[in-house]
């Protein structure tokens, strides 16, 4: 039987233009789904069927996209439910939190607890091995957990999972929008005004030194100051083995 | 009988032949249809193959690598064989089954098999003792023997017409034997231009008649605009070797295979994956219903085995298990090379664009970092993804006034995607300046200027170029009347805008600045010092400003003006050899055995020069980017203006 997998995709925006795209963990979400062997996924959105921009979704290579069709700043968390409720997905995937609206990165949590469904935040991949999901779950610095959860299982997606395919033109036109009436929405009211975010200029810490010493402190001494090991021209052997401990030790290799 | 023997074989092998065109022409008459005049095209056959096919056999091949492979050997080898064969042909056809003209025309034929041999021995001295690498061998090897026995054949058998010996009979040994030389000749001859390395005879002289870009012919300007995407096609670019035009697929079959284009292709000179002579005769193998590489004898694909490919006119041309492997696809840098070289008029680039528009538009395959950058132009109308506000940031203290503050200017200053870039910031001041010396005040579109749509163009998103173009071209449009030409620093821009912008309804006078400042200095309105330094200098041909826009001289007379002397490279002027940016290659970065600027960094080196110039900021960026020790890189405004300062 085909693992029925909804994917709920947003209006995203770009941060130059504020131009309406794909979102970007969105569309990471989708790709972590259509890379599932045979697959059966649902697309959805909640909100405008007519945003040209969820055809960038199609273009991933999906045939049609279920638009739970509510107005602009309505809460879409009652319609999601409802809809889910009788999907029964075993697997919910999403971005972590929207490029415009609240953007709060509540949405997963809370539509989680209402269908009474794990969730795992970060996910940057996972692997379905009977009926459970092994997931790598990412954290700060590039470095990855592994974790294990039982389906049915909500996970939001990091940025840390792979780039989404390319949006093909052709295949973003002809699929197809499915729009389904869902009962009206309570409206969501933005706390205080919406405007544009500001990039603080940041206070420049002068720094003096060898060019190395410069470039260091630019990447953080910090993160680079760790507990790393330096070996200088070591037995083929010794370096391999350290090479195979720390990976060992990451949890990157099982012993 | 006996004497009709000659003219026999000769008359059956054109019927095969007759057959056999038949059967090719259905292969073409699969692609898709295509607006032909058929009448003009036969009537200016004639005067294209006199002048255009000419002109380019006579250029030498690039790179040649063997001594006396000249253009001027290949015209004279060509006139000296194809015109004997002809003439010697209906001849033949008189003397021997008419049995008309008596001596005369026996006379006359051994003529003309006396001239054939002329251009025989220059046939040999091509194929004898080696080869060019860039030629193919297989049925072309065996080329110099079939003419060889055709002249014997019909010597000795004219030879009794001509009173010089009795008449004799073909059922003897010796007569059997000779017999048997003569068909063969005639098969490898007549029959083989219907499939055989013959067949760009009659293909080519086809070709020439319905070439899909009749414009090209006779033309003071390259014909170099690509063409629109066909707007009721049900796959958007090519998949399938059907999905081209008939008189593409013609084109493809006129291929002679002489690897001219090989020989210029800067892919090919770094080890990338492509040929194009290959990907030619692969598109060729593919519009048959089993296809192959299997019988190509020429130069793989850098890296690449040659025989495991396959297609068929129905079939995808593009897969790692297809015809085209993607990397093959994605190397073309768009340079024209080929296209100018090819003595077929062949237009590789066209069906590289119309490959590369199914991969981008149907499947959503166009390959590293390239989707990124078609996002970002999307969403944001520049190709690094910055708003198009920030395009003018370093120019914030010249004060450059916009376009819609002003009520007219002599000079629209397009800034392009240089302008969210470092290194060419320095040349775009560098042109503003020299603007106003000369007493311009350019204006500029600010905010409003879009991505010109280059790089979505080439690397097949069309929709995403319409986009970009129908937007430059509503606000231009409301702008009319307020600007009297647009100046670019950037050739693709020139290309985009003056060439490829008027299909969309766009017509605007469109210079490149090396086209203004040579008539700046030659106008006397700007007085630059005589650089004294003695550095040899050389100069670097932009692709879209010499073989897509034919201007190859001012950049010349901008530095005659500061009184620098040009060495020029082997490769220049036309003939020149691409930077490594075009087409998006920078994008989808196929890797090779070198980088393409490296090559052409050794080129600069080959002359010794100190500094190159430069017409383009892609190109600056890319032969800045070779390692040291290197020649230094300059914009012809970045020296200009020195020459005018120091002139003050
Ligand atoms: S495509 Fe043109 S230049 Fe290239 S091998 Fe064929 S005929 Fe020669
Ligand atoms: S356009 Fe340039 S890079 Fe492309 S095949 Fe022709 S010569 Fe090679």
């Amino acid at each position: 039987m085909a693992l029925d997998i909804a994917v709920l995709v947003s209006v995203g925006r770009h941060p130059a233009s504020a131009r309406n795209r794909r979102a970007v963990l969105d569309a990471r979400a989708l790709e972590l789904a259509l890379n599932v062997p045979g697959a059966n996924i649902h697309l959805i959105h909640a909100g405008d069927a007519d945003e040209p921009a969820l055809r960038e979704y199609l273009g991933m290579g999906v045939e049609r996209l279920s638009v739970l069709g509510v107005p602009a700043h309505a809460d879409v968390l009652p319609v999601l439910v409802a809809h889910l409720k009788a999907l029964r997905p075993a697997l919910v995937l999403c971005g972590a939190a929207a490029e415009q609206g609240a953007g709060s990165g509540e949405l997963p949590y809370r539509l989680a607890a209402a269908l009474g469904m794990p969730i795992v935040p970060a996910v940057a991949g996972f692997e379905l091995h009977g009926g459970r999901a092994q997931l790598a779950q990412a954290l700060p610095r590039g470095r990855r957990r592994g974790v294990e959860a039982a389906l049915p299982v909500l996970l939001s997606v990091d940025r840390a999972a792979p780039e989404p395919r390319q949006s093909a033109y052709a295949r973003a036109q002809r699929g197809q929008i499915e729009r389904i009436a869902v009962p009206a929405a309570p409206l969501w009211q933005p706390p205080g005004e919406e405007q544009p975010a500001r990039k603080r200029p940041k206070r420049l810490k002068l720094i003096s030194g060898s060019g190395a010493e410069r470039m260091r402190a630019a990447q953080g001494a910090a993160a680079s100051a760790g507990k790393g090991q330096l070996l200088v021209q070591p037995e083929p052997a010794a370096a391999a083995q350290a090479i195979y401990d720390y990976l060992l030790s990451e949890g990157i290799l099982r012993g | 009988m006996n004497a009709l023997i000659p003219g026999l074989l000769v008359l059956a092998s054109l019927l095969a032949l007759a057959a056999l065109a038949v059967a090719r022409a259905a292969r073409w008459r699969a692609g898709r249809a295509a607006a032909v005049d058929a009448v003009a095209g036969l009537l200016a056959m004639p005067g294209r193959y006199l002048h255009d096919v000419h002109d380019a056999v006579l250029r030498d091949p690039v790179g040649r690598a063997k001594a006396g492979d000249t253009g001027r050997a290949a015209a004279r080898m060509h006139m000296l064989t194809a015109g004997g064969f002809i003439a010697a042909t209906a001849l033949i056809l008189a003397v021997h089954l008419f049995a008309l003209g008596g001596v005369v025309l026996a006379w006359l034929l051994l003529a003309f098999l006396a001239l054939m041999s002329a251009g025989l021995l220059r046939l040999y001295a091509r194929r004898k003792p080696e080869v060019s690498p860039r030629l193919s061998r297989g049925g072309f090897d065996r080329l110099p023997y079939a003419f060889t026995a055709f002249i014997v054949f019909f010597a000795i058998a004219t030879l009794p017409a001509a009173g010089l010996i009795a008449p004799f009979s073909w059922a003897s040994l010796g007569g059997l034997a000779l017999l048997a030389l003569g068909a063969w000749a005639c098969i490898e001859l007549y029959v083989g231009m219907g499939y055989g390395p013959l067949k760009h005879a009659l293909n080519g002289v086809l070709h020439l008649a319905f070439h899909p870009r009749p414009a090209r012919f006779g033309a003071t300007t390259p014909d170099s605009a690509l063409q629109p995407l066909p707007a009721t096609a049900e796959r958007l670019g090519v998949e399938q070797p059907r999905d081209f035009a008939w008189n593409r697929l013609l084109a493809f079959d006129a291929c002679v295979q002489c690897g001219r284009c090989e020989a210029a292709c800067p892919a090919f000179a770094a080890g990338l994956p492509l040929n194009p002579k290959k990907l030619i005769q692969d598109l060729v193998a593919a519009s048959g219903t089993h296809g192959s590489d299997l019988g190509y004898s020429g130069s793989p694909y850098p890296q690449r085995p040659v025989g495991s490919a396959h297609g068929a006119i129905d079939k995808p041309i593009i897969g790692s298990g297809a015809m085209i492997h993607p990397d093959t696809l994605w190397a073309c840098t768009t340079c024209r090379a080929c296209v100018y070289e090819c003595p077929m008029m062949i237009e590789h680039v066209d069906a590289v664009v119309d490959l590369r528009r199914f991969q981008t538009l149907e499947l959503g395959a166009t390959p590293n970092k390239a989707p990124a950058v078609l996002e970002e132009l999307k969403a944001t109308d520049t190709v690094c993804g910055r708003p198009t506000s920030a395009r003018l940031d370093w120019a914030a203290d010249l004060r450059l006034p916009l376009l819609a503050e002003v009520e007219h200017t002599e000079a629209l200053l397009w800034i392009g995607e240089g302008g969210f870039d470092m290194r060419n910031q320095r040349t775009l001041r560098a042109l503003v300046k020299l603007l106003r010396e000369a007493g311009i005040e350019p204006a500029v579109l600010g905010a409003e200027e879009l991505d010109c749509g280059d790089v979505a163009r080439r690397l097949g998103d069309e929709k995403t170029f319409e986009a970009l173009a129908r937007r430059n071209i509503a606000t231009l449009n409301g702008y009319a009347g307020r600007f009297a030409r647009i100046v670019t620093a950037d050739p693709h821009v020139l290309q985009v805008l003056g060439r490829e912008y008027p299909a969309l309804g766009g017509y605007y006078s469109v210079v490149h600045h090396s086209t203004l400042l040579a008539e700046l200095i030659e106008a006397g309105r700007l007085k630059p010092a005589a650089d004294d330094s003695g550095r040899r200098v050389t100069f670097h041909d932009p692709c879209y400003l010499g073989r897509y826009n034919g201007e190859v001289s001012a950049p010349r007379r901008v530095l005659k003006g500061i009184g620098i002397k040009v060495v020029e490279m082997n490769r220049s002027g036309m003939r020149s050899s691409c930077c490594g940016w075009g087409g998006g290659s920078t994008f989808t970065d196929v890797p090779g055995k070198r980088r393409i600027p490296d090559v052409r960094m050794d080129h600069v080196r080959e002359t010794g020069a100190e500094l190159v110039a430069v017409a383009c900021p892609n190109c600056a960026v890319m032969l800045e980017g070779v390692v040291q020790p290197r020649a230094d890189v300059a914009d012809l405004a970045e020296l200009l203006l020195a020459a005018v300062e120091a002139g003050k």
